[in-house]
């Protein structure tokens, strides 16, 4: 069985994203980038249906500058087998859709069975990607997944609601998202780290995928950020001073949010 | 995807990273640091005060350091991890800004028991032992201090008499890290031929332990004194392959090395509970940081720090290239316990009352500092092993 897990490099997501101005992408020079902690989920999740399932083969396949191998490198250290980075300068500036048709490009070539992603990254927070490689891939979605199991063929996976959870299966081969409540990911043992280095990562160009640099990058994009601002902040809190009626006072707000 | 390259302009360094460090260190080096880090901060900071306070080491995290590959980490084979020296210090950095108490525990299971093993063992005696302690099912201790010789171990009394197919060990061992939860203790005695070390298993007719009670310093770890009272161990338990000081030595050697990385742990751990706190606190209507005193006691913490690390990482590149002396290593392993003891009193002055309880880390890394700057060899000797480096004379024997 081949999983293939997709993974991003992004800056570190306890820091505030930099915009540059004039190219409103996110600065990623002098910030400490990481491999999206969304992603650990979905490698924790092939790497438990590895366990089970002896001699699945968990490939990490990620689009992203040459550094974004540092994040291939995790999740080879926290146990898959192989990586897969498409690096190339033409693909600076893809749009989600561009992104998406090349990841389902590289993902093809492995053949999966099951091909698992975060909901979304935790720095451009499209959502996108997961729906675009179905589709480009021809293959289901099963979206929002706090478990999942495979059996007969099929994946079957809870998918979160507010209210609960619905079933949901698949025939495989399948896309599936998963969310932060999956599973708790494993540390990268030091052994998986000095391991990770041997374990082989194919770099891959636009070109060796089939895509002209017209098609991918700023020039391919059929979407345009037009602006970034922070979010509203929120409106400062009341402060209530206890002259004796600061227990009454509290309550009654609180009973007037019906929280109580 | 996007990607920008910004025009290169000098940036202003990190408050924890003056002089780039960083761009120093090879990505598995980080990925290592990264990982050890994380641990500590998601596993060991949120129980180690509670341990300190009760004076007991936390067991609980055995199995999830063996997993995590620590024990043994900067060994070859037999299920060890193989680090390189860079990044076995790293390790230690992180695990010791945790707690040196969790610190200790590594180095002297990775140290002074695998170690010596591992270096001077029979293969039986590696094939036995290693894979079990790098799985944290075997702890292992070091027996060398003895109640009467700390600075002198060679005057050591404890001592191994051949009978037959056996040894028959006689003496004590004082202030052994692990003692009491050890399964297996490595210890070192006179035998007839030379100081010899031996394996000693829990349980073995005459070998007992008692844990040293009242401590006020390393109190999230076990510290215990080993009585040996003909305790006859079989013959094949000694180790064959070194003979004389230079055995528990170059054990020592190992252990040092991660205590002047660890070192450097406390001290950031101290300083960055300071930094944060000068920034918070405010009195005279602004934060304390803003003061003079403070600002001074602070910058020379930042800076005392990064030198700290540099010397570190510097020990760390001779020990990959296979050319580290000894007394480059009792040069890091003064400097960086010492200057970290000094941030730690510093980082405490500056939080005041604050400072002297367990809600921060400050006191427990300081009192636990005082234990480091005096164990495996003290402070006083390590100046005096650079003293008769440079000047070719030696002042205690």
């Amino acid at each position: 069985m081949n999983i293939v897990v997709c993974v991003k490099q992004v800056p570190e997501p306890t820091g505030t994203n930099r915009i540059d101005p004039k190219s409103l992408r996110i600065l990623r020079e002098g910030v400490d980038s990481v491999l999206d902690p969304a992603d650990e989920f979905s490698i924790e999740a092939a790497l438990q249906i590895q366990e089970a399932n002896p001699g699945t083969n968990v490939v990490v396949v990620s689009m992203g500058p040459d550094r974004a191998l540092e994040a291939i490198r995790r999740g080879l250290a926290m146990g898959a087998n192989k990586g897969v980075l498409v690096s190339d300068a033409n693909l600076a500036g893809s749009d989600a859709l561009t992104t998406a048709k090349v990841l389902a490009a590289a993902i093809k070539r492995e053949n999966p069975d099951l091909v698992l992603c975060a909901t979304e990254s935790s720095d451009a927070y499209t959502g996108m990607v997961p729906g675009g490689i179905a589709h480009h891939l021809g293959l289901p979605l099963l979206s929002y997944a706090k478990k999942l199991t495979l059996a007969g063929g099929k994946v079957q996976i809870e998918r979160q609601t507010e209210a609960g959870f619905q079933r949901v299966e698949a025939q495989l081969p399948a896309v599936v998202t998963v969310t932060g409540s999956i599973n708790t990911p494993r540390y990268p043992a030091l052994k998986g780290i000095m391991q990770a280095k041997k374990k082989p990562v194919d770099q891959l160009t636009a070109a060796d995928l089939g895509f002209s640099p017209e098609q991918v990058g700023e020039k391919g994009a059929k979407e345009k950020v037009l602006g970034w601002a922070p979010a509203e902040q929120r409106k400062a809190g009341t402060v209530i001073k206890d002259d004796g009626t600061a227990a009454t006072q509290i309550a009654d707000f609180l009973a007037q949010l019906k929280v109580i | 995807m996007a990607e920008h390259t910004a025009a290169k302009k000098p940036q202003m360094p990190s408050a924890f990273d003056l002089l780039n460090i960083e761009s120093l260190l090879s990505e598995e080096e980080r990925m290592v640091r990264d990982t050890v880090r994380r641990f500590v901060k998601e596993r060991v900071n949120p129980v180690i005060g509670e341990h300190f306070e009760a004076g007991t080491f936390p067991r609980e995290l055995i199995p999830e350091m063996a997993e995590l590959g620590l024990l043994g980490m900067h060994l070859e084979g037999y299920g060890c991890a193989g680090l390189s020296a860079v990044s076995y210090g790293l390790a230690c950095q992180e695990l010791e800004a945790g707690d040196s108490g969790i610190r200790s525990f590594v180095s002297v299971q990775g140290s002074l028991a695998m170690f010596p093993i591992w270096a001077f063992g029979s293969e039986e005696q590696k094939q036995k032992w290693l894979p079990r302690m790098a799985k944290g099912e075997v702890i292992g201790c070091f027996g060398l201090t003895e109640p009467d010789h700390g600075s002198d171990p060679s005057g050591m009394l404890t001592n191994a008499r051949r009978d037959g197919d056996s040894y028959v060990l006689n003496g004590s061992k004082m202030w052994i890290t692990n003692g009491g939860v050890a399964d297996l203790a490595v210890v070192w005695a006179k035998a007839e031929d030379g100081i010899r070390g031996f394996l000693v298993e829990k349980g073995t007719p005459g070998f007992s332990t008692s844990d040293i009670k009242h401590k006020l310093s390393l109190r999230a770890s076990v510290t215990s004194e080993l009585y040996f009272d003909d305790c006859r161990i079989p013959a094949e338990n000694m180790l064959p392959n070194v003979k004389g000081m230079r055995g528990p030595l170059s054990c020592l050697n190992e252990a040092r090395f991660g205590i002047a990385w660890g070192a450097t742990g406390a001290h950031r751990a101290c300083y960055e509970a300071a930094l944060e706190y000068a920034q918070t606190r405010i009195q005279f209507g602004k934060p304390i940081g803003g003061f003079q005193l403070v600002q001074q006691k602070l910058a020379i913490m930042a800076t005392e720090f990064v030198k700290a690390e540099l010397l570190a990482l510097q020990l760390g590149r001779l020990k990959d290239a296979g050319n580290i002396h000894p007394v480059q290593v009792s040069v890091a392993k003064r400097n960086n316990v010492r200057e970290a003891l000094k941030t730690a009193r510093e980082a405490r002055s500056i939080l005041g009352a604050n400072g002297i309880t367990l809600e921060y880390p400050v006191s427990r890394h300081m009192n636990n500092l005082e234990s480091v700057y005096t164990y495996e060899g003290t402070d006083d000797i390590h100046t005096l092993i650079i003293g008769q480096a440079i000047t070719g004379i030696s002042a205690f024997s």
